[in-house]
């Protein structure tokens, strides 16, 4: 699945939806929740699936936007609004963990420290 | 005052219970009060005004202002049945028709008043009837049951009141009035001719000029009332409202000041000849006038209160303005001060819309500056700014007319701001727009905290729309803005949205973003925006440009419960089912071993289902002929009815139908909130048709029809929108009611909030609806075909599209199942597992 040492494949960047959220499984067992925002210079985004105040694996299920200009993804259960570039939860204690993205050879890829 | 004060009050009709409440709310730390409440009615205390909705269904417990609850709570004592017939002032001390006594440091004597029935042979005969308590209304119930005509003896305010309810329980009713003119205390001649007409118009056969001489055997009817003309009058039933008179026997009794007509005498301070016995309400008599209305009879209350509790800044009871607004058999009246032009100089300005049943005139004083009294027939819009007129004494625009003119340009209007700080906004409750200023001073900034902090239209709400302008202007004049946008990406509430795309023809939220947004959107905007769209075009929401805008729910056509799985809910239209459809239903529940569970609106409930499960649970159920339930949806839901006249013994209607109908017509309707609906097959209302947005209740002559209910966070009944419908009035009706709402409604607000901030309230809703007033009616009735023209089950359209069924996997690069949901087995069932169930791997159910 590795390319090099630390980018991996993901999926195929038809497999991302446009302003919403797709779910995909990494390495051992991680779900990461892939965004595709057209109008930002990332594109893509991803962050873990999992939402720590929810406690259930749905933030690929959320609504994406953006907050004062900040892109944003709000989780599907109690609507709060986690910062797709730091991972931060924007009105909580709480964040999700960012995972730096790129489309290369034909994949979306992740970068993995 | 001694530290401990023993208060007895005589009587708990409206006035002694708000006297109640005074003391409650006014007792100082510093002294004791031990309140004593005597009701020779069988219950405590209930809302007298609104009498007559018992026969539109409301029960005596929904007309209930307080219970024992209450008052124990309070700590105050109180008897129900127990009448006083002795006032011992020497000793201090009353005792009531069972022998018990109670000493009193201050007694108030709120005894009320009775009906007047006029000394006429033969009517002291069975169904002759008066008008007054919950007592009486069962009477005339039962009375009814077994007659078909009914006369009301009086057309006054309350005479008219009693019509109506007789026409209610479904009578042919007659009004017989002595006068030559209906309501002839309020309203002067012209007004009273329109009122006739209108009345009229609603099948009430009015009698005027009329003095009933005996009432004897009748030839086709029960009875026969025959008139000093000679003429004559079959009748069944008789209800006399000819009047009230004050309650003072036991005032005379004990030799208190009584007034030559009756009613007992008192001061500025409430209180009788005797200094320590107050009368408050109509047993009262100030300055020769006995106030047969609440709100005097609130101020009296008051007064009283304040003065046995020496409050330092206590009010003065100084008389009270008769003026009054109401609604009598849905026609508008109102009547301001000198409705007769009785005052010397004065000079009059009418209007009369003969066709359109409008009547309206102001009484001005002879140099034009001063409005003296009003006559508001069929039209009362006007009224809040007369009244403001007048109290205030503001001086009148140069050409008064323009204030009740339809056509008159620059129409002066009162605005807040006008109003001096002494201004009564709430009458009621008396309260001035100096006591919501202060209210907002201490840091109230809503309607709904001006109203809980100050009690303002609390009482009958005919003050709604006057107390949100003052706080609105008060609240802009201390620079807060009252702001509507929806989020930072639209500086524009819903209904602007909702205008913006219908007008604009705009079918994208991407298109909308770009013309009038900016940003990149949110979980406010974008769902709000999807379901604009879905309200004005219903296109398939899972189309590509629609499909980020849907919260999750909608998303996967299925409700996210809190471990991230699904909810499947067939549609059960009306809550009727094959058993072949509730055998599959129960299969596809075993096979993907869903928890099952009945819902509260009659349908069945499958927990538990993983989102690629979907499309495979989703596929048998329309196999089997089911259809998705839009349970996801800010959309309609269930319509739940009870079995109706099919099975049961006393359904008059088939309410099973009924509901299916309106449930398959409306089904897939996208709106600002959710909504239910309910049809009742008789007023047992076993389909708790009133907790519901729209609710349908079966009557003997067709359907009557009630809106903007709620259960929820914040319960609300529904209101009587109309009555005895046939069926296509009834889905008219409700057609128009649904596009209005969801043209103008605000985000998330369900029909009971939109109605609370609709200006002008039901009354302007029925206008809207029933007589077309705006002119909508076409437009809204188009808008609701062409939206339920384009019904679909989404989920049918959802397995057809090989591109929408993709997104209903866990994971785009594997086939595995998301391992954080797992579920333990509890009464036979599953559940999902708590977070120490799943740390201490007490696992589990098997995954399929």
């Amino acid at each position: 699945m590795t390319t090099n040492e630390q980018w991996i494949n993901v999926c195929k960047p038809d497999d991302l939806i446009d302003n919403a959220g797709v779910c995909a499984l990494i390495n051992d067992n991680q779900q990461v929740a892939l965004f595709s925002l057209p109008s930002q210079p990332e594109r893509v985004f991803a962050i873990t699936n999992y939402d720590p105040i929810g406690s259930a694996n749905v933030l690929y299920r959320g609504i994406v936007g953006c907050q004062n200009g900040e892109p944003i993804v709000a989780s599907p259960l109690y609507k709060q609004q986690y910062s797709l570039r730091t991972g931060k939860c924007i009105q909580e204690e709480a964040a999700v963990t960012c995972f730096k993205t790129r489309i290369a050879e034909g994949y979306v890829q992740i970068f993995r420290e | 005052m001694s530290k401990q004060c023993r208060v007895v009050i005589v009587g708990n009709g409206m006035v002694g219970h708000h006297c109640v409440e005074q003391l409650i709310e006014l007792q100082q730390h510093d002294v004791k009060i031990d309140i004593t409440v005597l009701s020779a009615e069988s219950r405590l205390a209930y809302d007298r005004v609104h009498l007559s909705e018992f026969f539109a269904g409301k029960s005596a417990q929904g007309l209930a202002l307080t219970d024992e609850g209450t008052y124990d709570s309070w700590q105050v004592n109180y008897r129900t049945n127990a009448k006083v017939i002795d006032i011992d002032r020497e000793n201090k001390s009353i005792s009531t028709h069972v022998g018990e006594s109670f000493c009193y440091d201050k007694l108030i004597l709120a005894t009320g008043s009775y009906p007047f029935v006029p000394p006429i042979p033969g009517g002291e005969q069975p169904h002759c009837l008066v008008y007054r308590t919950i007592e009486d209304l069962l009477a005339i119930e039962k009375s009814a049951s077994t007659s078909e005509v009914g006369v009301v003896i009086g057309g006054g305010l309350l005479g008219l009141e009693a019509a109506n309810a007789l026409k209610q329980l479904g009578l042919k009713t007659h009004v017989v009035e002595f006068a030559p003119q209906l309501m002839a205390v309020q309203v002067d001649a012209g007004g009273g001719q329109v009122l006739r007409e209108k009345i009229e118009a609603l099948g009430v056969s009015v009698h005027t000029s009329k003095a009933t001489s005996s009432i004897s055997r009748g030839e086709t009817c029960r009875y026969k009332l025959i008139f000093s003309d000679e003429t004559v009058l079959e009748t069944d039933m008789i209800l006399f409202s000819a009047g009230i008179r004050p309650h003072d026997q036991l005032a005379r009794d004990c030799l208190l000041t009584v007034g030559e007509r009756g009613g007992v005498t008192i001061n500025h301070h409430c209180q009788t000849s005797d200094p320590d016995i107050y009368a408050i309400g109509e047993c009262a008599l100030f300055n020769q006038m006995i106030y047969g209305l609440v709100a005097p009879g609130y101020s009296m209350a008051k007064t009283a209160a304040q003065h046995i509790l020496a409050l330092p800044d206590a009010s003065q009871f100084s008389g009270a303005d008769m003026s009054t607004k109401l609604k009598l058999m849905s026609v508008d009246v109102g009547s301001i001060g000198d409705a007769h032009a009785k005052t010397e100089g004065a000079q009059c300005y009418t209007y009369v819309n003969q066709p359109a049943g409008i009547y309206k005139k102001i009484v001005v004083s002879e140099d034009h500056q001063s409005l003296l009294g009003a006559v508001l027939i069929g039209d009362t819009n006007e009224y809040d700014t007369l009244l403001q007129y007048k109290l205030n004494d503001i001086s009148l625009p140069e050409s008064p007319e323009t204030l009740i003119l339809p056509m008159a340009e620059n129409k002066p209007t009162l605005g807040a701001d006008a109003l001096p700080d002494t201004a009564t906004i709430c009458s009621c409750l008396n309260v001035t727009k100096g006591d919501i200023t202060q209210a907002i001073d201490q840091g109230s900034c809503t309607v709904a905290d001006v109203k809980s902090c100050t009690k303002a239209s609390s009482g009958c709400g005919g003050c709604a729309a006057l107390l949100k302008s003052v706080v609105d202007s008060e609240l802009e004049s201390r620079g807060v803005e009252v702001k509507k946008d929806i989020c930072q990406h639209f500086a524009y509430s819903r209904r602007e949205l909702f205008d913006i795309v219908k007008i604009e023809k705009i079918r994208s939220f991407d298109e909308l973003l770009a013309k009038h947004g900016q940003g990149l959107g949110c979980e406010i905007c974008k769902p709000t925006a999807g379901s604009i769209l879905a309200s004005v075009w219903n296109d398939y929401i899972l189309a590509n440009e629609h499909l980020a805008l849907q919260d999750t729910n909608d998303n996967f056509l299925a409700n996210m419960q809190k471990d991230g799985t699904y909810s499947v809910v067939p549609r059960i239209p009306g809550g009727e089912i094959t058993p072949e459809k509730l055998i599959k239903i129960g299969e596809v529940a075993q096979q993907y071993k869903l928890y099952t569970k009945i819902t509260g609106g009659q349908r069945i409930d499958l927990f538990g289902a993983r989102v690629e499960q979907l499309p495979e649970i989703w596929k048998t159920l329309i196999e089997a002929g089911l259809e998705t339930g839009h349970a996801y949806g800010k959309s309609v839901r269930t319509v739940k009815s009870c079995v109706g006249s099919t099975w049961c013994r006393f359904g008059v209607q088939d309410s099973v139908s009924m509901a299916i109908a309106i449930e398959n017509r409306y089904k897939g309707i996208r709106a600002p909130h959710k909504l239910k609906f309910a049809v009742s097959g008789c007023t047992r209302e076993c389909a708790e048709a009133q907790s519901k947005d729209i609710g349908i209740i079966a009557t003997d002559k067709g359907w009557n029809l009630y809106v903007c209910g709620n259960g929820g966070m914040k319960p609300r009944h529904a209101d009587l929108f109309a009555t005895d419908l046939d069926d296509s009035t009834l889905i008219q009706y409700i057609d128009r009611i649904l596009a209005f709402y969801i043209q103008t409604a605000e985000r998330l607000q369900r029909t009971s909030v939109w109605l609370e901030n609709l200006e002008g309230g039901l009354a302007y809703l029925q206008q809207v609806v029933i007589e077309d007033h705006i002119g909508v009616c076409q437009s809204l009735e188009q808008h609701m075909t062409e939206i339920i023209g384009k019904y679909q089950c989404e989920w049918t359209t959802t397995l057809k599209n090989p591109e929408a069924l993709k997104r209903f996997k866990q994971f785009v690069n594997s086939d595995e199942s998301d391992e954080n949901i797992q579920f333990v087995t509890e009464r036979d069932q599953i559940r999902p597992a708590t977070a120490a169930e799943k740390s201490n791997q007490v696992i589990v159910v098997e995954v399929l």
